[in-house]
């Protein structure tokens, strides 16, 4: 039973950090229909510019609850100038397209990312721990957790109702789902699509920057950390369906909650786990858990 | 004689005898070079092939570690050293592999067929890495091979395994050439255009990418054979992601339209990342992203779209 | 015309060697070319590649200079100047195989010196042997090389990763430290599985009856340890082994840490002194740990390692840990043997035959103590080692170690002609501790 509640915990918790990242990569997908490879260096972007942010905020002395707020503000900078950077000056060029050249593009993105930021930051790593143990630990039965763990989960929660309701509930949102479902009509209708992408993947990289930055405080950040992340959240919106938002949160539990039973039963199945999980989805809905069949043109 | 070298098969056999010669007078680390480009170039070719049927794969490496852990196991527990034989067990293998995949994969398309096939590669990668008697992630090594019958001495293995891998690369590169022309590798070219067309005419679609992803198979095998005896040591590497992401980057930077674009494409890639390598070796990721992306921004066709181009303009001419 | 060209070649030679001798030495013109290959990119960058890259920069300049201390305190390489060629070792196997031929054919370099990844160094040694050229292994941990086959222009000048866990087990007895149960967390990958299998082979023999309770094999570059960490506090044990590295490790201490792993049980790293500086008071204290060899904050007090701690630290405002002792051991290696070959062929630049010989079951001072080539009909070092045991010194705002325990190369070493693999499984029958 405990061992139920310890695997439950560990998957949820795992998940939460996957669906953030993941959540910004199935949105990019759904408006932009880019698979974004180097998702996981703005990740790593995210992380570093956190690790300098809460280096820079500690030497003014602040409260120490102020680390997380240098967190929020590396990932929103990240946002607000390398995203728009990166698409008005580099994605924009190969807009329409097929799926798998922009699936290169990004590849030689992230292989640019990965230098830029080494000559920036360098080999060392960086250190910004400060924030982890802000929120003390707390006991689950027999398990004491960290609670920034928790915390989050809640930022998960938070991120993914944000999108939803963003999405279903605000003009703007419904002119997005618009653009997903097809942008030939939205522009017909006179949506600015230009701006919508680019407001899409701004909203895309903000995520992808904030789980970089979140995790800064519980890692090394150094080089190599992009590496890992991108493949783990191409399973998740795999398994969920690409452009899908309750996928992606699906997609994360079952890989969160498969690799967490793998370890505490079976640790030798961790490494393929996941791979698993995607094949089992994929041959029986193909096209993910929560993505429609679409039409084929005749 | 101009004639003769517009056929396919004249101009494939004349191109080889060319390259031939040519080796002989290349310095060892530029023969390596295209014995590995010629490698993976017939791999890429595979993905050419299933490109003409409208899906990439980005999961050859499954096939092309499939075909090298083969013939590298023949060889060091077989005592099966003969390069020719090897090379062609590493494509029967690979095709076996492929086999049972290959209904269950003609059913998809575009990144769903990618990523299928992607996840299927990572499924054997990490089969491999469990795999301690095959050295894990370390992989193992293998001794050189022979060729027919004969011991390879070191001062000639390059050039051995050069010309074997110019001759190998040239029959696949004619045969491939053969099958786009042919009725089946034609059906390939209308199911990208319109699959459902193609259905409603009669032509099953479904045995027809089946069909392309065995033979793409093969070619995988093919060139990780190849690969192998050329590197005498193999990993699990062979099937990481990034490994078949290249293979992708070659066929597109070729193009389907040209089969020789393929070794082209493949050879510069390799040029670009050794010299990078050595000359940047701080920076030689991005010296290679920034190529792949002048790449794709100027040649949105691949580089074979120039000279089919530059051929169609001169017949329409005279 | 051609006869004009040959007649202004040959005065032009004449020159040359007229300027040679003006000069003072033979061969002040001439530079040796080493290839050096690490990671300067990738999950290994940070805590092996570029610290090593960094060391061997440092102490070629010393070189250069002449300003090394004796024996090492020639000109460059016995007069000759070291010209460094970098390499980046992230990529795979299959393009550290093409780059070590370009070396070789394209760069002329004279040897190659390079290699942490084990794969790598699989790959590359029968690259080296089949073109006949010099190359020094200095890093990379797989005993497989040297004892699955013969080289005769390979060397490591570093011993194989055996001793590490060898040493752990051996300083846990020697200590009396409780060790009925013992979990494992060990990357899922060559490295990882062999440093498991050593340590409990070994613990199997110093402490029979001990049972493995937990054994975790997190991937290669996981980032996130969580619940692995609640899969170790749930079937707690005695001892807790692991041989992460680099930011695994970090990460992994990192989140161990608030979660009180370290109080209840007792953590022991085979490897993981190169995390100390960055960590600091994050860093718990009493983990027992191991450098892979007498290094950094282990290493022993000589004249020779001061003047290679000032050098380093001068330069990179840090002090050096296990990877640039590494690279340095095996440059001091590859100056003594060019320098030797040299006096045996009457001061011509040597060729890969006579390095080899000059190499071969040699051994040589190095800041981290006695390296001595005799495994491996001469081709593999074995050195000394040290384990020692954590404590934040708040007053220097570092970590230190205490406790530290010396073994001897062969106590924890295996003999010639034995594999290590069988040597622990006999109990290490002839060890001299």
């Amino acid at each position: 039973m405990s061992t139920l509640v310890t695997i439950l915990v560990d998957g949820v918790s795992y998940a939460s950090w996957l669906f953030i990242v993941a959540l910004g990569l199935t949105l990019v997908f759904g408006v932009l229909k880019i698979l974004n490879i180097a998702h996981g260096s703005f990740y790593a972007v995210g992380a570093y510019v956190a690790a300098s942010f809460v280096n820079w905020f500690a030497g003014w002395q602040l409260p120490p609850w102020m680390s997380i707020i240098a967190l929020l503000c590396a990932a929103l900078a990240v946002a607000a100038l390398l995203a728009p950077l990166v698409e008005r000056g580099l994605l924009r060029v190969f807009y329409g397209r097929d799926e798998v050249l922009l699936v290169l593009v990004t590849y030689a993105l992230f292989l640019i990312l990965e230098d830029v930021t080494k000559l920036i930051w360098g080999a060392n790593p960086y250190f910004v721990s400060a924030p982890y143990s802000l929120f003390g630990n707390v006991a689950v039965g027999a398990q004491t957790y960290v609670g920034y763990d928790f915390m989050l989960i809640g930022v998960a929660v938070f991120c993914g109702v944000g999108v939803w309701w963003g999405l279903n509930r605000t003009r703007i949102g419904k002119v997005v789902l618009a653009v997903i479902h097809s942008a030939e009509v939205a522009s017909s209708m006179g949506v600015n699509i230009s701006r919508v992408y680019t407001f899409a993947f701004m909203f895309g990289i903000l995520l992808a920057a904030l789980g970089g930055a979140l995790t800064a405080p519980m890692i090394s950040v150094q080089p190599g950390v992009s590496v890992g992340v991108v493949i783990v959240s191409f399973a998740v919106v795999i398994i969920g369906g690409l452009g899908s938002i309750q996928g992606a949160a699906i997609g994360a539990l079952i890989v969160g909650l498969a690799r967490a039973l793998a370890v505490h039963t079976w640790p030798p199945a961790e490494l393929f786990s996941i791979y698993v999980a995607m094949a089992i989805v994929l041959v029986f809905r193909p096209e993910g858990l929560f993505q429609q069949v679409q039409a084929r043109k005749i | 004689m101009k004639r003769l070298l517009a056929h396919p098969v004249w101009a494939g056999v004349a191109g080889m005898a060319l390259l031939l010669a040519l080796g002989a007078a290349l310095p060892r680390w530029l023969l390596f070079l295209c014995t590995m480009s010629a490698a993976n170039g017939i791999v890429s070719l595979g993905i050419v092939l299933l490109m003409r049927g409208g899906v990439v794969s980005f999961g050859q490496g499954l096939v092309f570690a499939g075909g090298g852990y083969a013939v590298a196991l023949m060889a060091n527990k077989l005592g099966v050293t003969d390069a020719l034989l090897l090379t062609f067990a590493g494509g029967v293998v690979a095709a076996l592999m492929a086999l049972p995949f290959a209904a269950l994969l003609a059913r998809y398309r575009g990144i769903f067929f990618s990523m299928l096939t992607l996840a299927l590669s990572m499924v054997l990668y990490g089969v491999l890495v469990k795999t301690e008697s095959l050295g894990g992630s370390d992989g193992f090594n293998m001794s050189r091979p022979t060729i027919l019958g004969m011991r390879i001495a070191d001062a000639w293995s390059g050039y051995v395994l050069y010309a074997l891998a110019v001759v190998v690369s040239g029959v696949l590169a004619i045969l491939a050439r053969i099958y786009f022309e042919s009725a089946r590798g034609l059906v390939s070219l209308a199911i990208r255009e319109n699959e459902l067309r193609v259905e409603y005419l009669g032509a099953s679609t479904s045995r027809v990418m089946a069909a392309n992803f065995v033979i793409a198979a093969f070619m995988g095998g093919v060139g990780g054979a190849l690969a192998i005896m050329a590197l005498g040591h193999i990993e699990p590497q062979f099937s990481y992601w990034t490994t078949s992401g290249e293979f992708v980057f070659v066929s597109i930077l070729a193009g389907h339209y040209s089969v020789f674009a393929v070794f082209v494409a493949s050879f510069i890639l390799e040029l670009v990342r050794s010299f990078s390598s050595a000359y940047f070796p701080n920076t030689w990721q991005m010296v290679l992203g920034i190529f792949l992306l002048i790449v794709i921004r100027f040649l949105p066709r691949g580089i074979g779209s120039v000279w089919v181009g530059w051929q169609a303009r001169k017949e329409g001419r005279s | 015309m051609k006869q004009t060209s040959r007649a202004l070649r040959r005065t032009a030679t004449v020159l040359a060697l007229g300027a040679c001798f003006a000069s003072g030495g033979a061969l002040a013109q001439e530079t040796f070319k080493v290839g050096i290959v690490s990671f300067l990119s990738g999950p290994a960058a940070e805590s092996f590649g570029v610290p090593a890259v960094n060391g061997a920069k440092v102490v070629i300049e010393a070189f250069n200079k002449g300003a090394a201390p004796a024996p090492y305190n020639k000109v460059g390489f016995a007069g000759m100047k070291i010209e460094p060629v970098y390499v980046d070792e992230n990529g795979g196997a299959t393009k550290q195989v093409q780059e070590l031929r370009n070396l070789y054919d394209r760069e002329k370099v004279d040897a190659v010196v390079g290699y942490v990844g084990s794969g790598d160094c699989l790959a590359v040694a029968p690259v080296a042997e089949e073109m006949k050229k010099f190359l020094i292994l200095y890093d990379c941990g797989t005993p497989r090389i040297f004892e699955d086959k013969q080289y005769s222009y390979v060397f490591r000048t570093a011993a194989h990763a055996a001793m590490d866990n060898i040493s752990l087990a051996r300083y846990l007895k020697a200590r009396n430290i409780k060790a009925g149960s013992i979990n494992y967390i060990n990357q899922d990958y060559a490295w990882g599985h062999d440093s498991r299998k050593d340590f409990q082979a070994a613990m199997g023999n110093l402490y029979p009856g001990s049972k493995t309770e937990a054994d975790l094999l997190p991937k290669f570059g996981a980032g996130q340890y969580g619940t692995e960490i609640s899969a170790l506090l749930s079937k707690t044990a005695d001892v807790t082994h692991s041989s992460l590295w680099g930011g695994d490790l970090q990460a992994f201490i990192l989140q161990a840490g608030p979660r009180d792993l370290f109080k209840k049980t007792q953590v022991v790293f085979s490897a993981a002194d190169h995390v100390l500086p960055g960590l600091g008071d994050k860093m718990p204290d009493g983990v027992i740990l191991g450098a892979r060899g007498a290094y950094g904050l282990m290493s022993p007090k000589s004249a020779l390692n001061d003047w290679w701690w000032k050098t380093y630290e001068t330069a990179n405002k840090i002090y050096p840990v296990q990877a640039p002792y590494r690279m340095v051991q095996a440059l001091l290696g590859l100056k003594l043997a060019v320098e030797k070959a040299m006096a045996a062929n009457g001061g011509k630049k040597p060729t890969a035959e006579q390095l080899a010989a000059a190499l071969r079951n040699s051994e040589w001072d190095s800041p981290a103590g006695k390296i001595r080539m005799v495994l491996g009909g001469g081709h593999q070092a074995i050195q000394e080692t040290a384990i020692g045991r954590t404590k934040y010194d708040a007053a220097k705002k570092m970590v230190m170690l205490e406790d530290i325990q010396r073994f001897p190369a062969e106590c924890v070493n295996p003999p010639a002609n034995v594999k290590s693999e069988d040597w622990i499984k006999a109990g290490m029958p002839g060890a001299k501790c």
